[in-house]
């Protein structure tokens, strides 16, 4: 930077004004476009919520609907990332400590919920579980109900939020130098302890970063869940489907309220997530 | 065991000296099961499901008016905001590494807005802005431009939607490129524009076209935030991923496999040039 500015101060006076003038133009577009893309709606859905008064928006937020609702995404979205940090420890450590035919299928297929339509996601449950479902004899027999009932939504969840846990843990895990592990390996440590007490600590920045991730984007989806909940109020409705039905019923005071309390939730995550993001880069380099 | 397990767990990625032992085994076979399962059984009940009927069923569901129409929308679209991703986040990228200027950590973090927040929830907001009744909405409309459930506000749910991609991946490129070159173009009296023309823009070049693929792969499946922006209305404003979801609600479950396939086919198409390019640029932790 210091460079910079020397390199600088050689120049003419009038070149230094006009490149500050371009810096600060550049600049000033990069903020207002953001600012519009961004926070303008952020702006106006808060005071849509707020339209009708803070008492309509209390009430809103405090009807039986919406707190079933609420409780309903945040056990889905708790089991999905409970689920999805499992296996994804699991299949990380797979990808990158193991070697064997068809790594490169696995690692293929982790990205594909990412680049499967949500929509999609939900459909496919619907094809496996649904009424005519390669599997919906044996669910039967067992007396399970899939689709349209919490294990579609479940199954649903997980799907769209696999990749995170796995993608945010294995370049961490690939630079851990497994001579640690080997040295508490060769102690007499059982690879189950070397993991609990060498592996884990080394990655768990990564692993909480890919952690909050995934339960930021098990909240928020709709498209998937969508398909297989059946929408039933205070059964199998989520905030994002009590957000949706709020709208068809033209309950814009409450779909607004529930939008800002979910954008609220995401905000926190967000935070979270930056403070992550800053302990693995401090990690990574020192 | 100790003595194998132990020269196995020295070189665990050396091939042919593979002993294995029963938790490694475990590990696999849940890696395979778990992907299995949750991945690849689905995407081959839907290829399964959508040539039930042989190749001439498929492209009857997929020829059919509205089903072009709404897959022309969504390409047409995703192709709009790829363009303008590749502007306008590569120039965000390039302010956010060199220039310095107050809440530039402010500006970094609301970028990742809208990783974050669901898009219903962004679907929502811009209704909200720019919904017929509301203040900004009704300005427009006064003057004749129609933004919410029309093609307009379907770009500009999709611009929020995938605004981070082509900066996450600039980002870190441009905070590594070699200033010196930079520097020296500049000392020799070309201007800012040529030098990020001809020096800076050949090095982030494979990143841009990295976020900007991203960024057209997820614009194509979006479904949250365009639901509610776009109206729905069947070849004027359906995207192919809301034609999905008509096509389930109606029980017409080949067609709407017939598209799933036809999106499928197009987002791996885009991911594996993705793993391409990115597996040319830096050795990935898995390309052993």
């Amino acid at each position: 930077m210091s460079q910079d500015e020397g390199g600088r101060k050689i120049k003419g006076r009038s070149r230094l004004s006009r490149t500050k003038l371009g810096e600060w133009a550049l600049i000033a577009i990069v903020v207002f476009y953001a600012a519009a893309l961004l926070l303008a709606p952020l702006v106006a859905i808060v005071w849509g919520s707020l339209a009708d008064g803070l008492g309509a928006f209390v009430r809103e937020m405090t009807s039986a609907d919406a707190i079933s609702s609420l409780k309903l995404t945040l056990e889905m979205a708790v089991g999905a990332t409970v689920i999805n940090t499992l296996f994804g420890v699991c299949i990380a450590w797979v990808l990158v400590r193991d070697n064997f035919w068809g790594r490169r299928i696995l690692n293929g297929l982790v990205d594909m919920p990412f680049a499967v339509s949500p929509v999609i996601a939900g459909f496919t449950l619907i094809l496996l579980f649904g009424r005519t479902g390669w599997f919906t004899p044996l669910t039967d027999a067992l007396g399970i109900k899939v689709v349209f009932a919490l294990p579609g939504i479940l199954l649903a969840t997980v799907f769209i939020s696999l990749p995170f846990v796995i993608r945010e843990v294995a370049p961490v895990l690939s630079q851990v130098s497994i001579e640690q592990e080997n040295a508490a390996f060769t102690i007499g440590a059982s690879r189950l302890l070397t993991f609990w007490h060498v592996t884990l600590p080394a990655i768990r920045w990564g692993l909480l970063y890919g952690v909050s991730l995934t339960f930021a984007r098990a909240v928020g989806e709709i498209g998937a869940v969508l398909v297989v909940s059946g929408g039933v109020s205070r059964l199998t409705e989520t905030s994002t489907l009590f957000i949706f039905r709020s709208l068809d019923d033209r309950n814009y005071v409450g779909a607004n309220a529930m939008a800002v309390l979910l954008a609220a939730i995401s905000f926190i995550i967000l935070l979270v997530i930056e403070l992550l993001k800053k302990r693995t880069e401090q990690t990574q380099t020192v | 065991m100790s003595a194998q397990t132990n020269f196995n767990a020295a070189k665990p990625t050396s091939p042919g000296h593979v002993s294995l032992s029963w938790g490694k085994v475990g590990l696999r076979a849940t890696a395979f099961l778990y992907l299995g399962f949750m991945v690849a059984l689905p995407l081959a009940a839907i290829i399964r499901n959508g040539f039930a009927d042989g190749l001439s069923g498929f492209r009857v569901d997929v020829m059919n008016i509205t089903a072009f129409a709404a897959l022309k929308l969504t390409i047409m679209t995703a192709v709009i905001v790829t363009i303008v991703n590749a502007v306008m986040g590569t120039l965000t990228a390039y302010v956010l590494v060199r220039f310095r200027f107050s809440g530039k950590g402010l500006l970094n973090t609301v970028i990742d807005m809208p990783f974050a927040i669901p898009t219903l929830v962004t679907g929502v907001m811009l209704v909200a802005l720019y919904g017929p009744q509301r203040t900004l909405g009704a300005w427009l409309n006064a003057h004749g431009i129609q933004v919410v459930f029309a093609t307009p506000g379907i770009v500009l749910a999709l611009l929020v939607i995938t605004y981070p991609f082509v900066i996450r991946t600039v980002q870190p490129v441009l905070m590594e490129a070699e200033r010196g070159q930079e520097e020296a173009a500049y000392t020799l009296g070309a201007s800012r524009f040529t030098t990020f023309r001809r020096v800076v823009l050949p090095t982030i070049a494979p990143a841009i076209v990295t976020g900007s693929l991203l960024s057209f792969a997820r614009a194509l499946g979006e479904f949250g935030s365009i639901v509610v922006v776009a109206g729905n209305i069947p070849g004027v404003t359906l995207t192919a991923p809301v034609y999905i979801y008509g096509q389930i609600e109606s029980q017409n479950q080949r067609g709407a496999s017939a598209m799933s396939i036809v999106l499928l086919a197009l987002s791996f198409t885009l991911i594996v040039t993705v793993e391409w390019l990115q597996g040319r640029n830096r050795s990935s932790y898995v390309s052993g």
